[in-house]
């Protein structure tokens, strides 16, 4: 009863945030609106008994991407919404296509993850015995060993970003 | 177990709980937060004052001396200036932001004392409350994260006063913090790596079973975590961002009263968190001094809430006695330090922990 009340609170809070980002008329708010949208999930986060993950979602999304996010918008300072270009009942239509898209596609993911009830039991012992008594370490864990590529994958596509950001960055000497 | 009306409280105070089991869910760890705020409001208030003394005594002078004996009241009599001076508000300023940014520093810094440890338990009138708000077990992380979240306030700040100063000094001071954000979480990493566990008691309860406090099994870390707080709470010699020679005082240059006042608390606010986790960390939490040396076991009468605080001040005076004595760093060689050399220090304290936790 109670986690349904908190539940509902939080996802009330999080659409609200989410509405409230887009609808904004002031690029600053409307990144101050997306970090309370994040802070509200980060909260779910915990209210899941995921707790390492809403830390890191915390540090790394709000504290971090959100940070170099407000970098970009307070540099460009755009005083005035730029006006739109296209006409607007194209607009609405395209609008309409992209949204009912995705909406298909969530409902096709949670249709998918419904069927597939038998999640994969999480290794509660580690493989070699390593006592797993919370979150980060059996997040730890499952990413040093079953998911070691994407990890080392995901770890070479930021260096490569972080190479083309230099070097596009750089200035001709 | 439903005792009312008996006197079964009389035999035991603990039993007291029987009685009312309310008191141990709800009214003690209020109780603990309302301390707890208390308490550290009040230390960042009588900071300034220490400030000012210790400097001046490193100057060879007396500091405030006017306003109470030695000078004892001024900090409330700075609070009650501030409180009266007029609050402006820069035309064309986005208020609701302008606002906002003294609220997102001063936030962070106070609830990431929610997991730091005073002490483990003590008993007080027949409770036995352990001196912490919350042991969550990623205590570290939390603490990393809450000051991650107080970027924002110095963003703001600049960006809400609608002048090319602050908006600059705003950004610099930004990208200084988020730069040692690096550097520190990398020496925290190898930390929790020797500990083995993200909790801030877990990691004393490690330096316990260890025997000795982890500033002298992982030294390298202890300069880097104290260079990189340095940094982090925009203290000398990294405080370019707000010094008054530099950019007309930085980020809060268009700040007065309450607000302003709000951002220097903030400063001594997250100056007591990272000594707080320093002690936490390398100096044994509220361990006494050589934990493994039976012979020195009378310092056990010193309760460990005394020893923490004791060694939080010892930072605390480390960090004035730092700011009266070196000079202020450059913007360049300021990033220069975070990147080029606190990182890869603390890189390659992470690999040699890795190895030797390994091998041994």
């Amino acid at each position: 009863m109670l986690e349904a009340i908190v539940f509902y609170t939080l996802a009330a809070f999080v659409l609200g945030f989410g509405v409230l980002v887009i609808t904004a008329r002031n690029t600053v708010h409307s990144v101050l609106f997306l970090v309370a949208n994040f802070l509200c999930v980060a909260v779910m986060y915990v209210a899941l008994a995921a707790e390492f993950l809403a830390v890191i979602q915390v540090l790394v999304y709000a504290g971090g991407i959100v940070v170099l996010y407000l970098f970009v918008v307070m540099l460009v300072n755009l005083k005035a919404i730029p006006e739109a270009h296209m006409d607007p009942r194209r607009r609405s239509r395209l609008g309409f296509i992209v949204a009912s898209a995705i909406l298909l596609e969530v409902s096709a993911i949670l249709v998918y993850a419904a069927r597939r009830a038998d999640a994969m039991p999480l290794p509660a012992g580690g493989g070699d015995g390593t006592p797993m008594t919370g979150n980060t370490e059996i997040v730890g864990w499952l990413l040093y060993t079953d998911y070691l590529i994407p990890f080392e994958l995901a770890s070479m596509l930021l260096l490569v970003a972080m190479i083309g950001a230099i070097i596009l960055a750089r200035r001709e000497a | 177990m439903h005792l009312h009306g008996t006197a079964l409280w009389t035999l035991h105070p603990a039993l007291c709980t029987l009685h009312y089991p309310m008191i141990e869910t709800y009214v003690i760890p209020l109780l603990k937060i309302l301390v707890l705020l208390n308490a550290v409001l009040v230390a960042v208030t009588y900071m300034v004052l220490l400030e000012r003394k210790v400097i001046a005594w490193v100057q060879v002078r007396l500091g405030p001396m006017r306003v109470g004996p030695h000078g004892v009241l001024q900090p409330i009599a700075d609070a009650i200036k501030l409180l009266l001076k007029e609050d402006i508000t820069p035309a064309r300023a986005d208020r609701f932001v302008f606002t906002l940014a003294p609220i997102v520093s001063m936030v962070p810094a106070l609830i990431a004392f929610a997991v730091i440890p005073f002490d483990s338990e003590i008993t007080l009138f027949g409770y036995r409350i352990a001196l912490f708000v919350a042991d969550v077990n990623v205590g570290l992380l939390y603490i990393v994260a809450a000051t991650s979240i107080s970027v924002y306030g110095i963003i703001l700040a600049g960006y809400a006063s609608n002048s090319k100063f602050p908006l600059l000094a705003g950004l610099r001071a930004s990208a200084q913090l988020i730069s040692y954000e690096i550097a520190i979480t990398m020496i925290l990493v190898s930390i929790v790596a020797t500990a083995g566990t993200l909790s801030m008691v877990g990691i004393v309860k490690a330096q316990l079973e260890a025997g000795v406090w982890y500033a002298f099994i992982q030294p390298v870390a202890f300069v880097t975590l104290f260079i990189g707080g340095l940094a982090e709470t925009n203290r000398a010699p990294f405080d370019l961002p707000e010094a008054e020679q530099e950019l007309t005082g930085g980020f809060h240059t268009e700040y007065s009263g309450m607000r302003f006042a709000l951002f220097f608390l903030a400063e001594y606010a997250n100056m007591i968190v990272v000594s707080a986790v320093a002690t936490t960390l390398f100096l044994g939490g509220w361990l006494r001094p050589f934990p493994n040396v039976e012979a020195l076991s009378f310092l056990g009468f010193v309760p460990g809430w005394m020893w923490f605080l004791l060694k939080t001040f010892v930072f605390l005076y480390v960090f004035i006695w730092i700011r009266a004595t070196l000079p202020r760093y450059r913007y360049d060689q300021l990033m220069r330090l975070g990147w080029k050399v606190l990182i890869p220090l603390a890189l390659a304290n992470l690999v040699v922990t890795g190895i030797v936790k390994v091998l041994l």
